[in-house]
């Protein structure tokens, strides 16, 4: 295998944080694989988007054309193509995120190379390449060896690989000025929407009750609401319960909603899947509930109840109240 | 329109107690539905059809079980349903797969295709973009609102932090549908009775031309998988005690760590 391919994320004029992440892998794994690291930027003006990249990878291959300026798989494919052949990497990596699961699968399709998505560890021995993932809905871990193979796709999961120093390596860039994309399709990119008002900014909360599915039905918010006013506390969620309108939109925390830092963070009856611990996480306090003793959320909680959420909602206000 | 929808039978494990046998989990006590994003995309391929003059057709690869999420599906309001069934296809991976669904989808022609984002057990969020792949269609992931035009659907993709993009897609096409972009209707026992008598077109690999070298374990990228439940216990410190106890020290933990007291 040779060298590391990173595709670098950005969106709105600026660097996605999950690139750096994805450096972070690539320059850990660029030891075993023998070879460097080069990450690509396809954008409308990449030099723009290289200061962050600067000391993070030994190459970066700078591509301009107007029809990068937004993210379209049709555009990016063909473009990366060329600079596969040209780079011959042995692995290809970006992030597991919007831009990666449409980019990634349609890349390894088209190319006919070997896929692992979502991985939050990756090594490199003997000509193989062996993923850790975590699967049914993060209560169990899987351990993928693949095939030998000369180059594989890899997505990698938000959070799972560090951001690498800004001065690891010294980088050479190369800018590469494309007249003409060729796309297969006629995909079209139309414009960005913003997320709907809010009613209340569920970041700017010290405190937050958060509800997942377990909390059964809109009939049982209230509850949540009773907890969250004795403390002076917002109500936040997690997506299932946005998706089905028991809460707004607005509350939802996590990758596709918001990413909250409160002082105290209590959740309820949500099992922590990655999308929703990416919003969380870095909360000051962590204080879980949940039946289930191995629900993936205890692994990121700092203080956890096994029990049941409507048990323990009615006894904390009157705790409080008491 | 002409719709078709990829649809998976998966395990409910939120609440369950899983254990790992063979390097599978064990699915013998495991409630078994349709995946959560997959019923987002059966609702709106109704819709869709609905609103257009069209019918939709449900698949999916499974074992015999798996019928449930397609008589699901004709209860939805689906008028076709396919089963690719056979041992053969145990251990494929998502392109395997995706060769599997275009080799069954032959010279049939949709007008679009759906998917889910993803499957809930295994979250690889691949195999559809694949099968757009093998049948070179234009394709776009992560739908929470599809309009129709003429021969073109305009799709808004949710991206990361509460924004989301427009994107317009030439017909025929393939979309993963994002959970929330519809609410999904209810689906009775009366309802799956109805459609009970209706056939469902069963396809073994070599009905859709596939040799043994071309399915399964042999034509997947994958040599080898372990399964592993992670330790109990790591992470959160783990309040013990009666639900009295516990109750009170979280209460203490939250004024003291929320600037309460
Ligand atoms: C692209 C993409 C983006 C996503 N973005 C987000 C996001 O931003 N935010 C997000 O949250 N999710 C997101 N998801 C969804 C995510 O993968 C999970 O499906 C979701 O977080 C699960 O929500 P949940 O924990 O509430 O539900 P479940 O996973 O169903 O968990 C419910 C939990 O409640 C517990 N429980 C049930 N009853 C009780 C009770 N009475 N007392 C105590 N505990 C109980 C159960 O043991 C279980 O652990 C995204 C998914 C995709 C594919």
């Amino acid at each position: 295998m040779s060298g590391v391919l990173v595709i670098a994320e950005h969106r709105q004029g600026e660097l996605r944080e999950a690139t750096l992440e994805a450096l972070g892998a690539a320059l850990e794994l660029a030891p075993q694989t023998g070879r460097q690291v080069v990450t690509a930027v396809l954008a409308d003006d990449p030099q723009a988007l290289a200061g962050p990249l600067m000391g993070r990878t030994h190459g970066l291959r700078l591509m301009a054309h107007p029809d990068l300026t937004a993210f379209n798989p049709e555009m990016y494919l063909p473009v990366l193509e060329d600079a596969i052949a040209a780079a011959e990497p042995g692995l290809i990596l970006m992030p597991h995120s919007s831009q990666g699961m449409d980019l990634a699968p349609a890349l390894a399709g088209r190319l006919g190379l070997p896929l692992v998505t979502d991985c939050i560890g990756l090594t490199y021995q003997d000509g193989a390449l062996t993923a850790q993932r975590q699967v049914y809905g993060g209560k169990v871990s899987e351990t993928l060896v693949l095939k030998p193979a000369s180059m594989y796709v890899c997505t990698l999961q938000g959070g799972a690989f560090e951001a690498p120093e800004t001065s690891a390596v010294d980088t050479a860039g190369e800018e590469i000025t494309l007249t003409e994309l060729s796309p297969a399709h006629a995909r079209r990119f139309v414009e960005y929407v913003a997320g709907a008002l809010e009613d209340v900014d569920i970041a700017a909360a010290d405190i937050l009750v958060s509800v997942g599915r377990g909390i059964g039905g809109p009939e049982n918010v209230p509850l949540a609401e009773e907890l969250a006013d004795a403390l002076g506390a917002t109500v936040s969620c997690s997506r299932p319960v946005a998706d089905v309108g028991w809460l707004p939109k607005s509350r939802q925390v996590g990758t596709s909603g918001k990413t909250v830092r409160p002082k105290v963070y209590l959740a309820l009856g949500i099992s922590g899947a990655f999308q929703h611990q990416a919003g969380m996480k870095n909360s000051g306090t962590i204080i879980a509930v949940n039946k289930d003793p191995r629900a993936p959320i205890f692994a990121v909680a700092h203080y956890g109840l096994v029990a049941d959420l409507f048990e323990v909602l009615p006894k904390l206000k009157d705790k409080l109240a008491g | 329109m002409d719709i078709l929808v990829l649809v998976k039978n998966v395990p409910e494990v939120a609440e369950a107690d899983l254990e790992i046998e063979d390097n599978q989990i064990d699915l013998e006590d495991l409630v078994m539905g349709i995946n959560e994003w997959d019923n987002y995309a059966v609702e709106e391929a109704v819709r869709l059809a609905e609103a257009s003059g069209g019918g939709v057709t449900v698949m999916t690869l499974g074992d015999e079980e798996a019928e449930d999420v397609l008589r699901r599906g004709l209860a939805m309001g689906a008028g076709r349903a396919m089963h690719l069934c056979d041992e053969e296809f145990e251990g494929s991976d998502p392109a395997t797969l995706a060769r599997a669904f275009a080799a069954a989808i032959g010279d049939e022609s949709y007008d679009l295709i759906l998917c889910g984002v993803q499957s809930s057990d295994l979250g690889q969020a691949s195999t559809g973009v694949l099968l757009a792949q093998v049948l070179n269609l234009p394709f776009a992931t992560m739908a929470i609102g599809i309009e129709t035009g003429e021969a073109e659907i305009t799709v808004t993709r949710e991206l990361e932090a509460n924004t989301s993009e427009r994107v317009v897609l030439p017909l025929p096409a393939l979309v993963t549908v994002q959970s929330g972009i519809n609410q999904p209707r209810y689906v009775s026992i009366m309802g799956i009775r109805k459609v009970r008598k209706m056939t469902i077109g069963l396809f073994e690999a070599d009905d859709l031309g596939l040799d043994e070298d071309q399915v399964g374990e042999e034509a997947s990228q994958v040599a080898g998988r372990a399964l592993a439940l992670p330790e109990v216990g790591e992470g959160a410190e783990m309040l013990n005690g009666s639900l009295d106890e516990i109750c009170g020290r979280a209460v203490e933990i939250i004024r003291e760590k929320g600037g309460l007291s």
